[in-house]
């Protein structure tokens, strides 16, 4: 039951050295997801340019996954452009952490919401429609 | 990660301690030499049977109880089994309602669920900011249909001490027998059962410095339980299976050196748990005390670092060297808030953010400085990366 027995090498080190933290005053784009009931709450801010997603920073108040794929998905989408960042998954995001234990596979799920939630404010921004969610597979 | 390299500071003694070296010693002979099965005939099984009756005899002493009432369990959480559906289908055809409260161990709770998918009504009573169940709560809550009424005698997460003694004596007046979970009592403060009133007492060996894989439940002569395991006469014929003889030997031997260092162990565990809980107030903003100021644990300290959540101060704690718990061990690994912060109304934020530093024996004075320094840094460092956090406004500055 211990949950950090299940942690790769890789989640700790995005739980301790997590990559772009911090506010961003200038975002394109923010997405806030979660509920603190259900223990996380992430929030991803976007700098988008010409469609490319330049820069990407997060803050989030939860567990040691919560954190790691908070900070992982940021690594992901940085460079991507929009078209190329609604596509990644939370497998993308759990295969980059090389895994999870299964009661914090949602973790990656929140972290993949809070991308498209950051997209969908970017794009209502610009007014252009939002991206649908694809259907997610059933089970992670 | 701590790899072992680094000198651990374990605080972390409510969800389970380290074995003295008294008491494997004591235990040692019946791994080995002293291999008989304590129902056999011949020398070896006759000297199992009387290490196991002179640790039930000391057991007993420690709660001022008679050895004869003491059943040898495989852990605590089989003993509040044994205590609650034991006495719920022994007197299924008298009534069905059962009294518990909003804070018991997940052994209690969750023992009462499976009663209440079978027949049984249950009343979870609540506790108030401290933790602490009103007597006249439970005992309005007691109906001509009452079985049995279970409440810890202290709470594994925050330490309240309930009033288990008033608890019983409205009880007795009504004819209710009286559970109490006391395996984080023992050792911890002054047990006896007969002062106490209660009719079932849990108790576990390896809260108190002894081994893992062995319980007791102390029976006021007279009250009927239907075993849970069927299968040989051992234990009056409540708990059928070979006994654990070493395991019982050195819960015996645990018990004897708990009661007797008692009043040394409360005095020195207080000033240290003091002494921690005012230096973590002095060096960081923002911290929540969870609990009763007054009757509480010597040993326990919970505080909600508010912003942050407790899994990441765990971690951060644990790659300095340092074991702490949040919630308690059982429900970690679980997404939901701990059920006991939550039914003293802490908010979720707050409850997901809540540490329990559980001391023991060997915890100095000495270790508090490095305990203090790593948890202001890995505070700090959630804080930073925190949505919610916020500055406390000091000095006119707005946030």
């Amino acid at each position: 039951m211990n949950p950090q027995a299940g942690y790769s090498p890789e989640v700790m080190d995005h739980f301790y050295h997590p990559r772009n933290v911090g506010a961003m005053p200038e975002a394109d784009g923010v997405g806030k997801v979660g509920n603190p009931v259900c223990g996380d709450v992430m929030q991803l801010m976007i700098k988008v340019n010409d469609d490319v997603i330049e820069d990407a920073k997060f803050q989030t108040f939860g567990c040691g996954a919560a954190i790691a794929t908070s900070s992982m998905i940021t690594e992901l989408v940085k460079g991507k452009t929009i078209d190329e960042a609604v596509k990644i998954s939370n497998r993308q995001v759990v295969d980059a952490l090389k895994g999870l234990p299964p009661a914090k596979v949602h973790c990656s799920v929140l972290a993949e919401d809070a991308l498209r939630s950051a997209i969908n404010d970017y794009l209502q921004r610009a007014g252009r429609p939002p991206i649908e969610k694809p259907p997610r597979e059933k089970k992670e | 990660m701590n790899q072992g390299d680094l000198p651990f500071i374990y605080l972390d003694h409510n969800a389970t301690t380290p074995v003295r070296p008294e008491v494997e010693e004591a235990m040692l002979p019946y791994q080995g030499r002293i291999c008989g099965n304590a129902s056999s005939l011949h020398t070896l099984g006759r000297q199992s049977r009387q290490a196991i009756e002179e640790a039930r005899d000391r057991v007993a002493s420690a709660i001022g109880a008679g050895s004869e009432d003491i059943i040898f369990t495989g852990c605590g959480s089989e003993s509040d089994n044994l205590a609650v559906k034991g006495v719920a289908w022994k007197n299924r055809s008298r009534g069905t309602h059962i009294i518990t409260s909003r804070v018991e161990h997940p052994a209690v709770i969750e023992t009462c669920r499976y009663l209440e998918k079978n027949g049984f009504r249950v009343t979870y009573v609540p506790v108030d900011e401290a933790g602490l169940v009103s007597p006249d709560a439970v005992a309005e809550a007691i109906t001509p249909e009452t079985v049995l009424i279970s409440v810890m005698l202290a709470n594994n997460e925050v330490g309240t001490i309930q009033p288990v003694g008033e608890i019983a004596a409205a009880a007795r007046a009504r004819g209710v027998p009286v559970h109490t979970d006391a395996v984080q009592a023992l050792g911890k403060i002054p047990l006896d059962v007969e002062q106490l009133g209660a009719d079932l007492v849990t108790l576990s060996a390896h809260k108190i410095y002894g081994p893992k894989g062995v319980g007791a439940l102390w029976r006021r002569r007279g009250v009927k339980l239907e075993p849970l395991i069927h299968g040989g006469e051992h234990e009056k014929g409540l708990r059928a299976g070979t006994e654990n003889t070493a395991g019982i030997v050195g819960f015996g031997r645990a018990a004897e050196l708990a009661a007797a260092e008692l009043e040394q162990y409360a005095v020195r565990v207080g000033q240290t748990r003091d002494q921690l809980e005012q230096e973590i107030m002095a060096a960081i903003d923002q911290v929540r005390f969870n609990g009763h100021r007054e009757k509480r644990l010597p040993n326990t300290l919970n505080l909600s670092f508010e912003f942050v959540e407790g899994e990441g101060i765990l971690l951060g704690l644990d790659s300095a060297g340092i074991a702490v718990s949040t919630g308690s061990a059982c429900s970690s690994g679980s997404l939901e808030p701990s059920h006991v912060m939550l039914a003293m109304g802490l908010s979720p934020v707050d409850a997901q953010g809540a540490i329990r530093f559980s001391l023991g024996r060997d915890n100095r004075l000495e270790q508090i400085p490095s305990i203090v320094s790593a948890l202001k840094e890995t505070v700090e460092r959630l804080r930073s990366i925190s949505p919610f956090y916020r500055q406390p406004e000091e000095g006119g500055e707005k946030d």
